[in-house]
């Protein structure tokens, strides 16, 4: 094993590969979903074509993953914002990650259905 | 000649007698890194404290906005299976969702270059790569924001 591979911080760590994972991860989608959106320039039919690629189940479930690395990366940008800037934000950092893993997990369970049914319906009959 | 006779400064014989004394006193050294007339106001410039400001700026307005976005796009009535042309010509019909998007698209395409230049500087090591990353990533982007902004601005519902 390399040097410098021992180091295994905890929450505050790998909160922070986290945030800089999904960050990238939605960087790269940002770019492909402006050139898409740009397609309403071209025509509607250009537009409504691709749109349609993504109501299929397959990318139904890779919007649902955008959106869990979404939600991941707002909640924990706001934790980082509150032990930058809140005076005892360092203190409950560990407090404020499980907080924030907690109520993330909540909602994306909630999505679960909204965001999925109708690729289930399609996939399974309705 | 004694051995343990010192002189003022401290130097015993074996080193020599001091070079100064009261009447030609050692030359007075600056403490590392004091702030003089001479030194500039700022080395750098606040570019880098400036962006981690933005970062958290940008990064509390954009949860609104794009959790709002992705309520609206992929969760509410009907999530993407309502997605067409016609409903994008109904919401850029409001200058309050052109307006939502228009800064949507500025803050997140910052906030996201911002985010990889950083990721560019800590894992790319040698500087040339440093350099063709970075002007990749900043063609990349001017060329995104000036690309959503025009689809934004010149949209027209009645194209076809």
């Amino acid at each position: 094993m390399p040097a410098g591979t021992l180091y295994r911080g905890r929450e505050g760590m790998w909160s922070w590969v986290a945030h800089r994972v999904t960050g990238v991860l939605i960087f790269f989608f940002l770019f492909v979903h402006v050139l898409d959106t740009a397609l309403v320039r071209v025509s509607p039919e250009a537009y409504d074509e691709v749109v349609a690629t993504y109501k299929t189940p397959i990318i139904a479930l890779m919007e649902y993953g955008l959106s869990a690395a979404v939600l991941f990366h707002a909640l924990n940008g706001l934790r980082i914002i509150a032990v930058d800037f809140w005076s005892k934000g360092p203190r409950y950092q560990k407090q404020m990650l499980w907080s924030a893993v907690g109520l993330w997990l909540v909602l994306m369970l909630g999505a679960i259905y909204p965001m999925l049914g109708h690729a289930a319906r399609e996939l399974f009959g309705s | 000649m004694s051995t343990t006779e010192k002189t003022a400064s401290g130097i015993g014989p074996v080193e020599g007698a001091s070079v100064y004394n009261v009447d030609n006193p050692a030359p007075y050294i600056e403490a590392p890194r004091k702030r003089t007339k001479k030194t500039p106001k700022a080395t750098r410039g606040n570019f880098e404290m400036a962006a981690w400001l933005f970062m958290r700026l940008s990064g509390v307005v954009l949860v609104v906005l794009v959790i709002g976005h992705l309520l609206i796009q992929l969760v509410l009535d009907g999530g993407v299976s309502k997605i067409g042309f016609a409903f994008v010509a109904g919401r850029w019909a409001s200058p309050f969702w052109q307006v939502w998007d228009l800064l949507m698209l500025w803050l997140a395409m910052l906030h996201g270059a911002n985010g990889l230049r950083t990721v560019i500087n800590d894992y790319a090591e040698r500087a040339n790569t440093r350099l063709w990353l970075k002007g990749l990533l900043y063609t990349a982007t001017v060329f995104t924001i000036l690309l959503g902004t025009l689809v934004i601005f010149t949209f027209d519902p009645n194209i076809r």
